[in-house]
């Protein structure tokens, strides 16, 4: 058993999932035997305070302090408090959930055991794209065996804590992801996001105190609450904690999702693990962590990938699965293929949005097919800037949607006079 | 409808869904709250959402037919028109852009004679795009029911859908 790889230690070459006696073998549910009934749950939330464990699931926002918004106790008015695992994975360029949810399904519902328990919630879900079948098929089973367990069901080993775990299997959408939408389709609505405040640890789910977090996220609860803060810490190479899956696609020799110390050099993902770029192709630029972050280039690939540092460089590190822009794609067509995915994605709710993006789209479409003109640039420079500005839009979708729009514009403007004069080089060589 | 149906609440839904969309209205606090599940419960069991079962689920969960029906157009998920007998999911977000999805959507389109949004006309397939599936390192992918397919060359295409001739 390998410490410094706790969440993909029960992953196979082959990627077969992990039944209930092979995670136990291999010391699975120790996490829920010392923390249910052993531990208060304000004892879990210190250790998860105190382990600076942050959501994967984008924004990196600090796990504990998140937590520590939900009413416990007598501060919390009678009723229910839920739990949401956000399964949703839709981000472009994002496949690290699904590894964690197919491999070793029981180590989410662990983590999503002990994160319940920590919140003193009854009822939790797990909300998954309707597209992973297998994983929902997967977590059924698992859901199962830990009722014959007693893992689940009423009065957990013993002690007076009860849980129960729901699937809702999604019917597509993006915006689901986005938390507060996803909270808007658990209640059946159309999955329109909310306005915060209030926030969904004090008014979420049927108006109750909710927390969601990303799979990832979940998985190393328990982990924390085992081994200790200090060890979570430990595992990092820099001030952010832990381990963190991180991915390559595009023309590199091995695409894949490697789980790595928090703060892995970027160089060290591309090249050690991914194997480097595809014989032929070169680097132009990368986005960090999925669709919706800012590019950057060969000058940053000695930077560590983990929050704060990325953060610094002008970009997100996001869900930490980088995209690669080879010498041989074109950037306008690279980014005109993302703005089409946010513009398709939009709720529809907010008019920058919905109205916005399309036109966005339009603009690039014109530039990509030689119909582009020089005012064109400062056209997108102004959607960029109304657009992509926090508080214009509802929520984060249109925001992120510029992040890649406003970077490609900054680092490769060269491809958009191109396009403009009509003599794109990826264009006319055969290439995107 | 043949029968008369006058004693039953909700003529169109079989006992079997109704069983189905009760025993999620079990753990939520208000009927309508399973809305999406009712939608995907009637998928499951007829292959789209018609307008008629619009009405029955609708009436069943205590809302009304345009409520029902603006969630049910909200998710591309839920189909409103009737889809062949697999629905085909291209993943046409970027990593499979980079990867070449655009030739395979123009074999599919040689192979089964349908753009985006059509099915085919002995009923097998219906191709639509689909939001990035989250199998990049897999680029290109698409689904066929519910069957991930990675890697997909195009001169796999035709191995995949096998069969299926048009026009
Ligand atoms: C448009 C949009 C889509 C999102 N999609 C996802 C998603 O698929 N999975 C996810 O975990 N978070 C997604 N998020 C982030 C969630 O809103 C939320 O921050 C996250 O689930 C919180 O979990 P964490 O604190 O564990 O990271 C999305 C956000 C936005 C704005
Ligand atoms: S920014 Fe887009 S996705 Fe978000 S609420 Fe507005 S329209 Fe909906």
């Amino acid at each position: 058993m390998s410490l410094d790889r706790p969440l993909t230690r029960n992953v196979r070459a082959d990627r077969s999932p992990t039944d209930m006696a092979a995670y136990e073998a291999n010391g699975g549910y120790q996490g829920l035997k010392a923390a249910v009934g052993k531990l208060s749950p304000a004892d879990c939330l210190e250790i998860l305070k105190d382990s600076n464990l942050r959501g994967r699931g984008g924004a990196g926002f600090p796990t504990g302090m998140k937590w520590s918004f939900v009413p416990m106790g007598d501060k919390c008015s009678p009723g229910d408090k839920y739990l949401i695992c956000n399964a949703d994975e839709m981000e472009p360029g994002t496949f690290k959930d699904r590894l964690l949810l197919e491999c070793d399904p029981h180590q989410l519902i662990e983590g999503m055991i002990v994160a319940a328990y920590t919140l003193q919630a009854n009822v939790a879900y797990i909300f998954i794209r309707a597209e992973y079948f297998k994983a929902a098929a997967l977590l059924r089973e698992a859901i199962a065996a830990c009722h014959q367990k007693n893992y689940l069901g009423n009065n957990i080993l013993g002690s007076d804590y009860s849980l129960e775990i729901h699937i809702h299997a999604s019917a597509g959408r993006y915006i689901c992801g986005e938390e507060t939408a996803l909270i808007s389709s658990l209640e059946g609505k159309r999955a329109n996001p909310r306005a915060k405040p209030p926030f969904p640890q004090v008014s979420g789910l049927w108006g109750r105190p909710t927390i969601v977090n990303n799979v990832e996220t979940l998985c190393n609860v328990h982990h924390i609450i085992e081994r200790g803060a200090d060890w979570f810490k430990s595992l990092g190479l820099t001030e952010d904690a832990g381990t963190k899956m991180y991915g390559v696609s595009g023309r590199v020799k091995r695409p894949g999702c490697w789980e790595l110390p928090m703060g892995t050099p970027v160089r060290e993902i591309l090249e050690e693990y991914a194997g480097g770029m595809a014989d032929g192709y070169s680097l132009k630029g990368f986005l960090p962590g999925g669709g919706s972050t800012d590019f950057l280039v060969g000058e940053h690939l000695d930077l560590a990938m983990d929050y704060e540092t990325i953060g610094k460089a002008g970009s997100r590190m996001g869900t930490g699965t980088m995209i690669i822009l080879d010498d041989k794609t074109c950037p306008v067509g690279f980014v005109k293929n993302l703005i089409e995915f946010f513009a398709r994605e939009s709720c529809g709710f907010c008019t920058p949005c919905r109205d916005g993006l399309p036109w966005s789209a339009q603009v690039l479409d014109d530039i990509q097919h030689g119909r582009g003109r020089d005012e064109d640039m400062d056209t997108l420079a102004r959607q960029v800037k109304f657009i992509g500005a926090i508080g214009n839009t509802h929520c984060a979708l249109a925001p992120g949607a510029m992040e890649p729009l406003q970077s490609a514009m900054k680092y490769f403007p060269e491809a958009f006079e191109q396009h403009i004069q009509g003599s794109c080089r990826h264009c006319s060589g055969g290439g995107h | 409808m043949t029968e008369t149906t006058s004693m039953q609440l909700v003529p169109t839904l079989s006992e079997e869904e109704l069983r189905l969309i009760d025993a999620e209205i079990a753990h939520v606090p208000y009927r309508s709250a399973v809305a999406i599940d009712a939608l995907k419960i009637v998928q499951q069991h007829r292959g789209w959402v018609s307008d008629e079962s619009i009405k029955a689920i609708a009436s069943y969960l205590d809302m009304s037919a345009d409520e029902l029906d603006g969630i049910a157009t909200f998710y591309n998920l839920i189909f409103r028109r009737p889809v062949g007998d697999k629905v085909i999911l291209l993943c046409n977000s970027i990593s499979c852009w980079i990867k070449g999805c655009d030739g395979l959507q123009q074999k599919i389109t040689e192979q089964l004679g349908v753009q985006f949004g059509e099915t085919t006309s002995d009923n097998r397939y219906t191709l639509l795009p689909v939001t990035c599936l989250g199998a990049c390192d897999k680029a290109p992918v698409m689904m066929v029911g519910e069957e991930l397919h990675e890697d997909v060359a195009e001169s796999s295409i035709v191995r995949i859908l096998g069969g299926s001739t048009e026009p």
